[in-house]
């Protein structure tokens, strides 16, 4: 196990194993993306109250889903770099943040378009969306961190202590919605008895949020591969790349 | 290196201090400062009187069933909230959102009467966590009308 792991956190062996990975989960998003897609805009009944307009959900939830996932993986890969100084992990954290922030955005957008015609506001400043907001922040300050600070090794445990810090929001959001009265409805999926949700709505729903991560998969290695390569620009497996081609 | 010497446990207590002490830090000004973070007031909260009448408050509950009047000639409306314990009246002149409707559940933003009333700047609709098509609500509707 700790072979394998320290066999995998060497960048040169990642570099050429996530070449391989990235095309299975580029193609296997795209086609759980259009299958979802499909079923949640074509196949799916509309619901009783609102009718077609929920279908935004489709998109909304497993990106709200993964603003927080990817958070997780940020956070637990920063720390691993604070404890281990593996660079692997400091990689995988500095490349993460900026998928998460476009996830966040992207739940934030959603959810105001689905919040007008709904609840009639675009915005207010109930828990759940007002934790959503601080996520962003959080994921914006990590990207400042990295970008700002020259020395990657430096910027790297910089931003792993503030995506530590920022861990607290994650529970936060998820139990927002139980812990106040808030504007935004409660879990109708991640809750312990059974979903409140349609299976006919349900099951575009998990497809749909399965491909979100697939896509997340894919993308964060396309930018760890290029992070790797800068990283280890003067080492000789790079250069026998470089003179290869 | 993936190994566990001593540096590494210091580290690894750090980390795990820094994670537990927010954490801990928040959850105890959360706790202080939960009655300010309520988005809004339920009617019962507001017959025990902890809402304030001296400033902008939230109203949040269930449209009461056939409460509901609208003026012939104006957008004006008047209709109870409740939340099956208490019901309050609420006043309110504007367009209302797709989602008002009798016992749907909706936040009215306004200010609190002498009276008891309360008088809404904006009246915002909350829904549910539940998603179904619409056969399957009539389904249960008569499900549950069949049962009474």
């Amino acid at each position: 196990m700790w072979a394998f792991l320290h066999k995998f956190s060497s960048p040169k062996y990642f570099y050429f194993l996530s070449g391989r990975l990235i095309p299975w989960f580029a193609w296997s998003c795209l086609a759980v993306m259009l299958v979802g897609l499909y079923y949640g805009l074509f196949e799916a009944p509309p619901d009783y109250q609102q009718g077609e307009s929920y279908r935004i959900m489709f998109v909304h939830v497993p990106a709200a889903w993964m603003s927080m996932f990817i958070y997780m993986v940020m956070a637990v890969a920063g720390g691993i770099g604070l404890i281990w100084h593996i660079k692997l992990a400091e990689i995988m954290a500095a490349s993460s943040a900026p998928i998460g922030a476009s996830f966040t955005f992207l739940a934030l957008v959603t959810g105001a378009l689905w919040g007008k015609p709904m609840w009639g506001t675009w915005w207010v400043w109930d828990a759940r969306l007002t934790a959503e907001l601080i996520l962003l922040f959080l994921y914006l300050g990590v990207i400042a961190l990295n970008s700002a600070i020259e020395d990657k090794r430096t910027a790297a445990r910089a931003s792993g202590v503030l995506a530590l810090v920022g861990v607290v929001n994650i529970p936060i959001i998820h139990y927002s919605v139980e812990w106040w009265n808030t504007l935004h409805q409660g879990a109708s999926v991640t809750k312990l008895d059974a979903p409140s949700i349609h299976i006919s709505m349900l099951i575009p729903l998990l497809l749909m949020a399965v491909a979100f991560k697939l896509y997340y998969a894919t993308v964060v290695l396309m930018r760890a591969r290029c992070e790797v390569l800068d990283r280890e620009r003067n080492s000789s497996w790079v250069q026998d790349l470089i003179s290869a081609k | 290196m993936i190994t566990m010497n001593q540096k590494h446990k210091q580290r690894l207590a750090i980390v795990l201090l820094i994670v537990v002490g927010i954490g801990s830090a928040v959850a105890l000004a959360i706790a202080a400062f939960s009655e300010n973070m309520l988005y809004f007031f339920s009617p019962t909260q507001i017959m025990a009187g902890e809402a304030p009448t001296t400033r902008l408050i939230r109203v949040g509950g269930m449209v009461s069933k056939g409460s509901v009047q609208r003026a012939p000639d104006s957008l004006k409306i008047k209709f109870d909230v409740t939340d099956y314990a208490h019901t309050i009246s609420v006043q309110y002149t504007g367009i209302l959102p797709d989602l008002f409707r009798e016992e749907q559940g909706i936040v009215a933003i306004g200010w609190m009467q002498e009276d008891g009333s309360f008088i809404a700047d904006e009246v915002l609709a909350k829904h549910d966590e539940n998603y179904m098509p619409p056969e399957v609500s009539a389904a249960l509707k008569a499900a549950e009308s069949s049962d009474n």
